[in-house]
């Protein structure tokens, strides 16, 4: 054999191999395309599910939402139903777990991320707080209704719904606070300290401010949730077919604020809204629909700043 | 300016100090606190209640009916009904998530990603009661059109809206996890003329593994305790079966639909929620410990 036939041979089984391996380039580019029309149809599965939930429920909410549909009682006729306890009952609620779960939350916050020692009990603290977002909701409201409702006596009323759900975001509220804080530059604390301020001062004056919009936005998303909550008010009792507003918190006589509504019975709108889907008859389901429209706005907005804080801060996050 | 502090300021400030850190303190222990209180009382009121149903019973009895004259109190229906609703919601989105996870995360450009993750997001923000009825008034609906005979409850729309619910948790997460995966790995697949897609699969998702499954395990421990979607759309009737497409209720269900009925305080009844709200929350702590574990044991170190 001459070296001459050796150096074809050679050629043409580069040749065979050549084409096998273009072939199989071929195809491995061919399957990439594949994957990314998969991922396209991937992420528009949700984004498709988003909308049509959205219009699903505008389309049968959107003809009840009349200036009547706020200002009425709830009614046998779904006609005249309206969802005015509804939403005072929610704003109510979410007033007081506002009240003890955001300052609750954020100092929890500091201490864990400015104070604590690293030992063995703030490790506790740590996987407990982790462990505490992911207990289901409705272990929550077993909790409010054998320890609030019947231990403390605090009754099914608005204080007890608060306090659950403030309960409830304590973790989203901790965990926010902390990345916020821990997102501030050690050069800013030491800068004051080395002028003499007290690690209170430190916190208060520079962490905490400099801090605020990553607090905020973990707030906001603690409060929609809350709104948005419905199964451990189902849970303590709360009720559906409330005809009646609480007594109001500003009062005329001296000392014109009244705590009497802390105790009332109430209904919110996710309660009124699972009631209303629960009832046979595509008239209450339209009403169903409507007050879900409501609180989906409601929470969309909340959730709408949320992103917006959060995109700011990252926009301007170059300490 | 010199120091202006006296003697007793300095102590004042030193004790507002100590005062401030206390406070701080309790609010912090106070998680803690929740979480005793939730396990004492779960405790307390199952205690009672196993006082009177033994304990096997519970665990291996194939029939709950103790609202009936003849009630019996055997836990596996509603917690087969809790795990079928949950298979259902992995299986809808372990493909959706995983693939969107990919996608975004390797593929799609950081400014269509900006747009898209934040409006996946929303759909963790969506209340449950509102996917409840989408469950109940459209997937239902939307299933009957090509599953024959489906009831107007049933496990596979509650399930898959379940699994809509989660979408944000296992992709987002995911992709959390993927793009922490370094770049260099990625630049070497490249460089030895692996496609961007065998770069994603043999490289990047082994190696971001871990977060991944932690993701996923979170998806599932939301699925497990989800309420108001099975109490709206999968029925009350306790049914141990395998068949999605029959009504089942949930440990969830179950509490709410006995929540709603108003049962005198203390009766076996009413301890009957606190029982199944405790095996609820063994079942999410074996969940969230698994993630937890995961999260810690295979953190990947470059």
């Amino acid at each position: 054999m001459s070296i001459a036939s050796t150096m074809i041979d050679e050629r043409a089984t580069n040749r065979a191999v050549d084409s096998a391996f273009i072939d199989r380039l071929k195809r491995r580019r061919r399957n990439e395309v594949i994957f990314i029309c998969l991922g396209l149809v991937a992420t528009s599965i949700g984004l498709i599910a988003l909308a049509l939930l959205m219009i699903d429920l505008a389309v049968s909410g959107y003809p009840r939402l009349t200036a009547d549909f706020f200002t009425n009682f709830p009614s046998r006729r779904a006609g005249q139903a309206g969802i005015l306890s509804a939403w005072v009952g929610s704003l109510l609620v979410i007033s007081v777990t506002a009240f003890i779960g955001i300052p609750l939350g954020v100092a929890a916050g500091i201490y864990l991320e400015e104070y604590a020692p690293k030992n063995i009990w703030t490790n506790i603290i740590e996987i407990n707080v982790s462990n505490l977002a992911g207990v289901p909701s409705i272990v929550f409201g077993l909790l409010a209704l054998g320890l609030f409702v019947y231990g403390f006596g605090t009754g099914r009323s608005i204080f007890t719904a608060g306090l659950t759900l403030a309960l409830l975001i304590l973790p989203i509220i901790i965990v926010s606070t902390r990345e916020a804080i821990r997102a501030v530059p050690w050069s800013l604390r030491e800068a004051a300290y080395g002028i003499g301020a007290t690690k209170w001062q430190v916190t208060q004056d520079h962490v905490l401010p400099a801090a605020i919009p990553g607090v905020l936005t973990g707030v906001i998303i603690g409060i929609s949730r809350a709104l948005g909550e419905t199964a451990p008010l189902v849970t303590i009792g709360a009720l559906s077919f409330i005809a009646f507003l609480p007594p109001s918190p500003v009062t005329t006589e001296f000392p014109f604020l009244s705590f009497a509504w802390l105790f009332e019975g109430f209904t919110v709108l996710p309660i009124q809204a699972f009631n209303w889907v629960s009832r046979p008859g595509h008239d209450f389901h339209s009403n169903a629909a409507a007050a879900g429209l409501v609180l989906m706005a409601f929470t969309l907005i909340l959730n709408g700043i949320a992103i917006y804080f959060r995109y700011q801060l990252r926009k301007k996050l170059q300490w | 300016m010199a120091s202006a502090l006296t003697v007793g300021e300095r102590r004042r400030q030193r004790l507002r100090e100590h005062a401030i850190e206390a406070v701080l303190l309790v609010a912090a222990a106070s998680s803690v606190f929740v979480t005793l209180a939730i396990v004492a009382v779960l405790v307390y009121e199952s205690l009672g209640f196993f006082t009177t149903v033994p304990i096997t019973e519970f665990l291996f009895g194939t029939t709950w009916t103790p609202l009936f004259a003849n009630p019996q109190y055997g836990i596996l229906p509603l917690l087969g009904g809790t795990l079928l609703s949950t298979a259902v919601a992995l299986l809808f989105v372990a493909p959706i998530g995983l693939v969107t996870a990919i996608y975004l995360s390797e593929f799609a450009s950081s400014r269509v990603r900006e747009v898209i993750k934040p409006i996946l997001e929303l759909l963790s923000g969506v209340p449950t009661v509102v996917y409840g009825f989408f469950a109940l008034l459209f997937m239902t609906p939307f299933l009957q059109t090509f599953v024959p005979d489906l009831p107007g409850f049933n496990i596979l729309s509650a399930g898959i809206v379940i699994g809509i619910m989660i979408i944000p948790y296992v992709a987002s997460l995911s992709e959390d996890a993927m793009r922490a995966v370094p770049n260099n790995l990625r630049d070497g697949s490249l460089a030895m003329g692996a496609t961007r897609l065998e770069t994603a699969f043999k490289v990047v998702l082994p190696a971001a593994t871990s977060g991944v499954a932690a993701a996923f395990i979170l998806g599932i421990s939301r699925a497990v305790g989800e309420t108001m979607i099975v109490a709206i759309a999968a029925g009350q009737q306790p049914n141990l079966t395998l068949d999605p497409r029959e009504p089942a209720a949930t440990i969830t269900a179950y509490i709410v639909q006995v929540a709603l009925g108003d049962l005198p305080h203390g009766s076996l009844a009413y301890q009957t929620i606190f029982a199944a709200g405790l095996m609820l929350l063994l079942l999410t702590l074996v969940f969230n410990i698994a993630g937890f574990w995961l999260r810690h044991k295979f953190r990947e170190v470059y």
